[in-house]
């Protein structure tokens, strides 16, 4: 397995608690009702939206979904317009025209969100189509979930990507529920690699709430894209705390249960990883305490930019309908 | 215009294809059965020999990911032409479509593109049935964001579709495959025909004609045979279903006060719908009758020849309809609709009119 450096680790820690802060922050405020459309968080599954990023380039290029906080923040999003983006303010990352679902920083090479499920797939095979025909060495990864595999246009993707040998990630966060139905009512007891299998693709996985081996897997699966050596799949395992849309926890539905829910709550992704840096001495004591002092300053800081930005003006509601 | 710049449709789609190619690398072209050697009815003929195979695609089959995988390629700069062999496949990937293609640009707040063309064929003819015969431009037209296109005329096939390829915006081409064998006179080298709305091809007085793509020809014949009893018929080809510019309809039916639109796909929720409207809203007290709306009857494309002889508008449905519109001399119409009757007799129903040909 890959080395990580110290500071790779630390970074990687940093980043999995500052998203894991910024999702808290968020539903601390939810219920001011001024972030007023859904959100979708990402608490639980910081890990995989870490651990792949870590391995990117900033030229590198991502595609993500309805639940893209993690992977918009971990591969550089701005923090201020994500949240003004929620806050539906002009100075949104795309001007409140998409909310949380439609997040976007393409200088980060965070392409887009795109909320219909194994919607943002084929698009991310066509950005690295687009970078293969022009000769360009980046990498392009799509971030998705358990039930896009059960979408015709994943395979369609898949079977595209593995004929060119396209330079691009499949990652799937299996985390079990597709809103509120299991992963055994919906698919057969089979490996969702199996899949992937049958179109040819390199296949890696691993532990989504153990960062170092979401990155381990992950750089090898760009060194390979980056070397013309086709597209990959990644499964990571890992879990979604709160409901599907909010930021309340649901177990009390009936549909997970709180058992199932405290199995995975000990394997959070942030606390293990700390607790495993320490241990190793990798992590001085006290340093995580500064660091959260520094990101609670940072969100407080976004929070009210995002308050305070102007409402976009209604005349702008019907620009850029054609370019 | 010297004779060998008479060419069919298809071949202007062709020669439209590789000047735009020629002229701009990140042009390239995605299809099924790309390199068959019908080559789509002749408009991609030559194109992979010329270019290889890295700039025409051949394609899995898989249209929602094809679309998927062209919007992507276009949101990094590149500029795919999809080719599809009937509208019908383009329903696969209506997602992608409506949801990536359609709103790539506004809800980036303008800084994504999606420029890429899909063009797709109407199979009309020959039994092709429910499934393969739709035109189902109204469907595209809907959605903001994308544009559609019916060029009819040769020289507007190929100046359109460049123009349809620089464009920046997803553009929906489509095609009824009887126009493929339509000649005309076609420009030499990389020319544009703007997309910017319709043209009146025939001037009149007495009534306006409003119609898209093959309906065009027909709305043509029937006023040719009107003319000759002393109706001034004016025959607007509506060229671009969406942005919708109705400006020279409203102008045209400002004159005439009279309307009849010509749908190639199906009148209720129609092209011809939309703009009876609009001309209801705009120009209503121009109006000196109620507009009339032709078009397929509302059920699907039958592939029988026995059950599709009244199926698709016509000359002589739309001299009829002129006729009740205008209260024109029974008498006089009579002789026509015998001739055209007569004329129409002498033809096999489910392939294309030779009469047609050209050139225009």
């Amino acid at each position: 397995m890959l080395e990580t450096s110290l500071s790779e680790q630390a970074e990687m820690l940093r980043e999995m608690l500052r998203i894991r802060l910024v999702e808290e922050a968020i539903v601390d405020r939810y219920g001011e009702n001024e972030m007023r459309c859904p959100v979708h968080l990402s608490i639980g599954q910081e890990g995989v939206a870490v651990g792949v990023s870590a391995a990117l380039r900033r030229e590198d290029k991502v595609f993500s979904t309805h639940r893209a906080h993690a992977h918009y923040l971990a591969k550089g999003g701005s923090l201020k317009k994500m949240l003004a983006e929620i806050y539906g303010k002009a100075e949104g990352c795309v001007g409140g025209r998409g909310g949380s679902m439609h997040l976007m920083d393409p200088d980060e090479g965070f392409v887009a969100g795109i909320p219909i499920v194994s919607s943002g797939i084929p698009l991310a095979v066509g950005s690295a189509l687009a970078d293969k025909r022009t000769r360009k060495d980046n990498v392009t990864v799509t971030f998705f979930g358990d039930a896009s595999v059960e979408e015709g246009v994943f395979h369609e993707s898949m079977n595209f990507a593995a004929l060119h040998k396209l330079p691009v990630l499949f990652v799937c966060e299996q985390n079990l529920y597709s809103v509120y139905t299991p992963l055994r009512e919906r698919q057969p007891d089979r490996p969702l690699s199996d899949l992937a299998r049958g179109h040819a693709m390199n296949i890696l996985s691993g532990n989504g709430n153990d960062v170092e081996e979401v990155y381990a897997l992950s750089t090898e699966a760009v060194e390979k894209a980056r070397n013309g050596d086709g597209p990959s799949f990644l499964l990571f395992d890992t879990y979604r705390w709160r409901e599907h849309c909010g930021p309340n926890y649901d177990n009390h539905l009936g549909y997970r249960s709180e058992q199932e829910f405290q199995e995975w709550r000990a394997l959070c992704p942030v606390e293990n990883y700390r607790n495993k840096l320490l241990a190793s001495k990798c992590l001085q004591p006290g340093q995580e305490e500064t660091w959260a002092a520094e990101i609670d300053a940072e969100i407080s800081e976004a929070f009210e930019f995002a308050r305070s930005a102007p409402l976009p003006d209604i005349e702008s509601a019907s620009l850029f309908t054609y370019a | 215009m010297p004779d060998n710049r008479n060419l069919s449709y298809a071949e202007a789609i062709s020669e439209g294809l590789k000047e735009a190619m020629a002229h701009d690398d990140s042009v390239f072209i995605m299809g099924q059965g790309i390199s068959d050697p019908s080559s789509y009815w002749g408009t991609t003929a030559g194109i992979i020999d010329q270019f290889g195979v890295d700039r025409v695609m051949e394609m899995p089959v898989a249209e929602n990911g094809m679309v998927g995988i062209a919007v992507g390629a276009a949101m990094s700069g590149q500029r795919p032409v999809i080719c599809l062999h009937r509208v019908e496949f383009s329903l696969l990937a209506i997602e992608q479509i409506v949801n990536n293609a359609a709103k790539a640009h506004y809800v980036s707040n303008g800084v994504h593109r999606s420029p890429l063309v899909i063009r797709m064929v109407v199979g009309r003819g020959w039994g092709q049935g429910p499934e393969h015969a739709q035109s189902l431009e109204s469907v595209f037209s809907h959605f903001p964001g994308l544009k559609v296109i019916m060029p009819t005329f040769p020289d507007d096939a190929k100046g359109m579709l460049i123009a349809a390829i620089q464009d920046d915006n997803p553009v929906i081409m489509i095609e009824n495959r009887w126009l493929h064998y339509v000649n005309g006179n076609v420009d030499e080298g990389l020319y544009l025909k703007p997309l910017d709305g319709p043209r009146v091809i025939a001037e009149g007085t007495d009534v306006t004609l409003v119609a898209t793509s093959y309906m065009t020809l027909e709305a043509m014949r029937a006023a040719d045979y009107l003319r000759e009893i002393g109706c001034s018929v004016e025959v607007v080809d509506l060229r671009v279903i969406r942005p919708l510019n109705l400006e020279p309809v409203f102008e045209s039916v400002r004159k005439t006060g009279h309307l009849v639109t010509i749908d190639s796909g199906w009148v209720t929720y129609g092209v011809g719908s939309e703009i009876v409207a609009s001309v209801a809203e705009n120009c209503f007290s121009s109006l000196k009758a109620p507009p009339l709306r032709l078009g397929p009857p509302d059920h699907p494309t039958p592939s029988s020849r026995g059950l599709i002889a009244d199926y698709y508008p016509n000359d002589v449905k739309i001299i009829k309809a002129v006729e009740r519109l205008l209260q024109l001399d029974g008498e006089k119409v009579r002789g026509l609709l015998d001739a055209a009757i007569e004329r129409n007799k002498q033809l096999p129903i489910d392939v294309a009119d030779p009469f047609f040909k050209g050139p225009f």
